[in-house]
């Protein structure tokens, strides 16, 4: 198995910055963002974007987590799953921006999920989608508004996103 | 996970998944919408050969939560009392579309015989049989208690805690349940009852046991788990009076009032107030008998969820 990095704990940082940058640029209103996270890792993506978009906003931006795997569709094939925490922050988020954030996005079928799990909790003016890294091969109708980076793959080659907080190391690698 | 039958089976991880699933099932219960897709297309049939509201309507609402149909067989009046077997009428539910079949029975190890007998290959729970093991109902006091006990009660064992279950121990699932469960995440048990009421077998068990309950809420437990005391077991040719059993075995404010500020009192429902708990105790603010029974509907979520999550 030959792990090849493709981004450096620098880079991941300067990518969010940038996507930081581009969600409040895209935001019709910055007070009206809440970031959900997808967990693991997009829970911490999502309190680092949250950061860096109060540091540009001058205002704090909310950050919580969206747990999917109630909503997921391969509960069946994909083995036993223990649910995470849900932790919205306090205002909620009906008719508030809602920008979910993952690590990966690869078939589209956990933001399908996400997509339902957000209904259950409130009714969004408008959801956009962030990811740290968009590997290609979707199966569904999804895109992301804001991508850190393009990796093409192929299936057999595996994403694995280590970031400090989860994982005490940070990069990001293509395994073969 | 296939079945739950059982606390005894349990080791401290599994216990500790349902019971972290659990708690994520009950923040469910706060949204807007406290339904989750999860079991959609799953069928789950209550199969209750003894009378029991409670329970049967608590597995009801964690189906319906989650989203499974459900199919209730009542023995008043089936084919039961005609004479039909428990195979037959397992096959039938199957049949049916059944994929867990929720089961009370008076005798023991009625939902083991199902489980194991190659019958059928519905997921099995244990809603209680005979006077064996009633698991769902220990899981949802272990969950009251790490709810009262520790402030993130994810991943956390009851390490320590010290909990007096009172009552007609021998005759009682809950408390057979709860001694596993509770032993097995860490708590100190100690059984207390009449000696007619006590298990011959006791001293067997991971826990400590008197006939004194002034004894032992001297000792400062964590919590006090009154039992039903079920009134056909009581009076005439009987080992006990009611009269004894109260003045000995009752849960009275001034009993209650002996306990550490922080002590909670469980009752795992019906109660028979001014029998075995005074009722100024069970509406004290000591008293976690409705947390029990909102903790009961998460509990029975994460028990679907184990059993059939991964294979709907």
């Amino acid at each position: 198995m030959a792990a090849r990095a493709v981004l450096s704990e620098s880079d991941i940082d300067r990518t969010l910055r940038r996507i930081a940058h581009e969600i409040v640029e895209a935001s019709p209103e910055t007070s009206a963002l809440v970031l959900l996270g997808i967990p693991t890792r997009g829970v911490v993506l999502a309190h680092r974007l949250a950061g860096y978009i109060s540091d540009i906003a001058g205002i704090p931006v909310p950050a919580g987590s969206l747990d999917v795997t109630m909503y997921r569709d391969d509960l069946s094939t994909g083995g036993h799953r223990t649910p995470a925490p849900t932790e919205v922050p306090g205002g909620g988020i009906d008719d508030r921006v809602v920008v979910l954030v993952d690590d990966v996005l690869y078939s589209g079928r956990t933001v399908r999920a996400a997509l339902d799990a957000l209904t259950a909790i409130g009714r969004p003016r408008l959801v956009r989608l962030a990811v740290l890294v968009d590997r290609g091969h979707r199966e569904l109708p999804i895109r992301a508004d804001h991508v850190g980076k393009n990796l093409p793959t192929h299936h057999g080659e595996r994403i694995t996103v280590k970031l400090r907080d989860v994982d005490g190391t940070e990069e990001v690698q293509v395994v073969e | 996970m296939k079945h739950l039958l059982s606390t005894q089976e349990l080791d401290v991880d599994q216990a500790l998944t349902l019971l972290d699933t659990a708690e994520e099932f009950q923040a469910v219960a706060n949204r807007q919408v406290p339904k989750l897709p999860t079991l959609r297309g799953v069928t789950m049939v209550n199969l209750f050969f003894e009378d029991s509201t409670r329970t049967r309507l608590s597995f009801e609402a964690a189906a319906q939560r989650l989203s499974a149909d459900i199919m209730t067989f009542q023995v008043h009046g089936s084919s039961v009392s005609k004479g039909e077997s428990l195979k037959d009428t397992a096959q039938t539910l199957e049949a049916m579309g059944a994929d867990v079949i929720v089961i009370r029975h008076p005798s023991s190890g009625a939902a083991a015989t199902l489980a194991r007998s190659g019958w059928v290959d519905s997921s099995i729970i244990n809603a209680g049989d005979g006077a064996h093991e009633h698991p769902t109902q220990a899981l949802l006091d272990a969950m009251t208690l790490r709810q009262r006990f520790h402030s993130e009660p994810r991943g956390a064992l009851l390490t320590g805690l010290s909990v007096a279950i009172v009552g007609d121990i021998v005759h009682s699932r809950v408390a057979r349940s709860n001694v596993f469960l509770l032993t097995t995440l860490g708590a100190k048990v100690t059984l207390v009852g009449p000696p007619a009421l006590l298990p011959q077998g006791v001293d067997d068990w991971p826990v400590h046991s008197t006939f004194d309950l002034d004894d032992a809420i001297d000792s400062a437990p964590d919590a006090v788990m009154m039992l039903r005391v079920q009134r056909e077991r009581m009076g005439d040719g009987s080992l006990i009076s009611h009269k004894d059993y109260v003045r000995n075995y009752s849960l009275t404010r001034a009993r209650a009032d002996r306990l550490p500020q922080d002590s909670i009192v469980m009752h795992p429902g019906p109660m028979n107030r001014g029998v075995e708990i005074a009722s100024q105790v069970a509406d004290s603010s000591r008293s976690v008998i409705l947390d029990q029974v909102r903790n009961g509907v998460s509990v029975r979520m994460a028990a679907l969820y184990e059993l059939r999550g991964g294979q709907a």
